[in-house]
């Protein structure tokens, strides 16, 4: 079993780095994102040392939910979907994989980026630590919950913009979290607390999500 | 007594039609003795006066709100799991009930906060997890209207409510978990309730004329979906008034 699942890893991954600009749409989604707020509210490095955990982590989230669609996408018009939900192994595992392909590609990236993007917006260097780790956290349960909305939706018109409305109200608490972590370490507080319940809110994922979406998957292929 | 011959629509149709107009009269029965107990009877609050009366409305709409979601994902998920379509139908009919109850307990609510604690809305806890249930409500609504095939709709938007069941604990337990501008909980399971037995009263009866309401509008609704989806089948055509 953990042979299968290496393997659409590595495969998942294979196609990603073929597709690089799928990839890079991602990662300068969220420059863009994060470079629209200093040009529209204007460069006062208070104001914008104020709005910066809000705004990078509502840019992480937007960057996340446009390149959800591209994780089931592509395999259910080729078919290879299909082959997967038939495979012998449990699909919530082999699931698991792809869901990890995507957060490598388009999860990683932002989180490593997200220092430089801190430093435009004047963030002091603990919060910019207190950032990283949030978004290293918080990540993983965006894509876990994301892919819960992908798979059902999958095929259906207009699933892009439905996709956001669907996983949005489930992605709130963490952005909750994940900004407040930052503006807790701003204020000079500790940011254990919602750290803890980021990671928290990662792990229930990990553990539920897959399963919810092998079953979307499920009905969504018949 | 056979009550699972009420599982195909063809038998259930009667039935709701004849449901109907208990629950509507026993809806309106309650709205008054409610409405009339929290207007008439219900002492005058000691701190906010007689613009506390709105609370009459705002609670049992929030409670009728958490209620008819849970109720909604349990329909939902047993028509997920013995694959039967009333009971998606029903969860179908529940869902627009439970929006605009969602919608007016966060109205009643605003219109509260303002003179009374000086802000329309703040980004509280218990506040925040109302409006994810509205959001929540209008997704499913929104998923199972933009997939054609109907059983896949109705597969689809089961395991979204079921995925969307998390947030109504967290509605509940929000103001004992963090520090909320929303008041805490006065009516619980284990204790005395901490206000006036009057005042529990018309709210009781409130909730109890909503839920009554509820149920006959959701019986109306899930008539209609069942002529919609079933209008290709004998018994649909057969009805009177039906045009094939």
């Amino acid at each position: 079993m953990s042979q299968a699942w290496l393997t659409i890893l590595q495969r998942d991954l294979l196609l990603a780095f073929r597709r690089r600009s799928d990839v890079a749409t991602t990662v300068f989604f969220f420059l863009m994102v994060a470079s629209l707020f200093p040009l529209g509210i204007g460069p006062e490095a208070s104001v914008l040392s104020n709005i910066a955990p809000g705004v990078l982590w509502v840019a992480a989230l937007l960057a996340g939910m446009i390149s959800l669609t591209r994780m089931f996408a592509a395999d259910f018009t080729d078919g290879s979907l299909e082959q997967l939900l038939l495979a012998p192994q449990p699909l919530a595992v082999l699931v698991s994989a792809k869901i990890l392909a995507h957060w490598l590609v388009c999860g990683l990236p932002v989180v490593l980026l997200a220092p430089f993007i801190g430093l435009q917006y004047a963030l002091p260097s603990e919060a910019l630590w207190v950032l990283v780790w949030s978004l290293l956290l918080g990540t993983p349960a965006l894509s876990l919950i994301g892919a819960i909305g992908a798979a059902l939706t999958l095929g259906v018109r207009g699933s892009g913009l439905l996709v956001a409305l669907l996983v949005l109200p489930l992605y709130i608490p963490v952005l909750i979290f994940g900004a407040g972590a930052v503006a807790a370490s701003q204020h000079g507080m500790s940011a254990q607390a919602h750290l803890s319940l980021l990671a928290a809110c990662s792990l229930l994922s990990l553990v539920l999500a897959p399963l919810a979406t092998a079953a979307a998957l499920r009905i969504s292929v018949e | 007594m056979n009550w699972f011959k009420y599982s195909s629509p063809q038998t259930f149709y009667p039935l709701a039609g004849r449901m109907i107009p208990w629950f509507a009269g026993l809806a309106t029965l309650f709205a008054l003795a409610g409405l009339y107990v929290s207007f008439a009877i219900a002492p005058t609050d000691f701190q906010q006066g007689e613009a506390y009366r709105i609370i009459f409305v705002h609670v049992p709409a929030a409670w009728m709100s958490m209620f008819i979601y849970i109720i909604m994902a349990a329909w939902a998920g047993l028509g997920l799991a013995l694959n039967a379509r009333l009971s998606a139908m029903m969860a179908q009919a529940l869902a627009p009930t439970g929006a605009i109850f969602t919608l007016l307990a966060l109205v009643t609510g605003s219109l509260w906060g303002k003179p009374m604690w000086g802000a329309w809305w703040v980004w509280d806890a218990r506040l925040t997890s109302e409006l994810i249930l509205l959001f929540l409500y209008i997704g499913f609504m929104a998923l199972q209207s933009s997939i054609d095939d109907p059983r896949r709709a109705d597969r689809a938007g089961a395991l979204l409510a079921l995925v969307g069941v998390v947030n109504v604990p967290i509605i509940y337990f929000s103001v004992k978990w963090w520090n909320t501008l929303h008041q805490g909980s006065t009516i619980n399971m284990g204790a005395a309730p901490k206000m006036v037995a009057t005042m529990l009263i018309g709210m009781l009866f409130l909730a109890l004329a909503f839920w009554m309401y509820t149920i006959a509008v959701s019986l109306m609704r899930v008539r209609c979906i069942m002529l919609e989806r079933e209008r290709h089948a004998e018994w649909v055509q057969a009805l009177s008034g039906v045009k094939s």
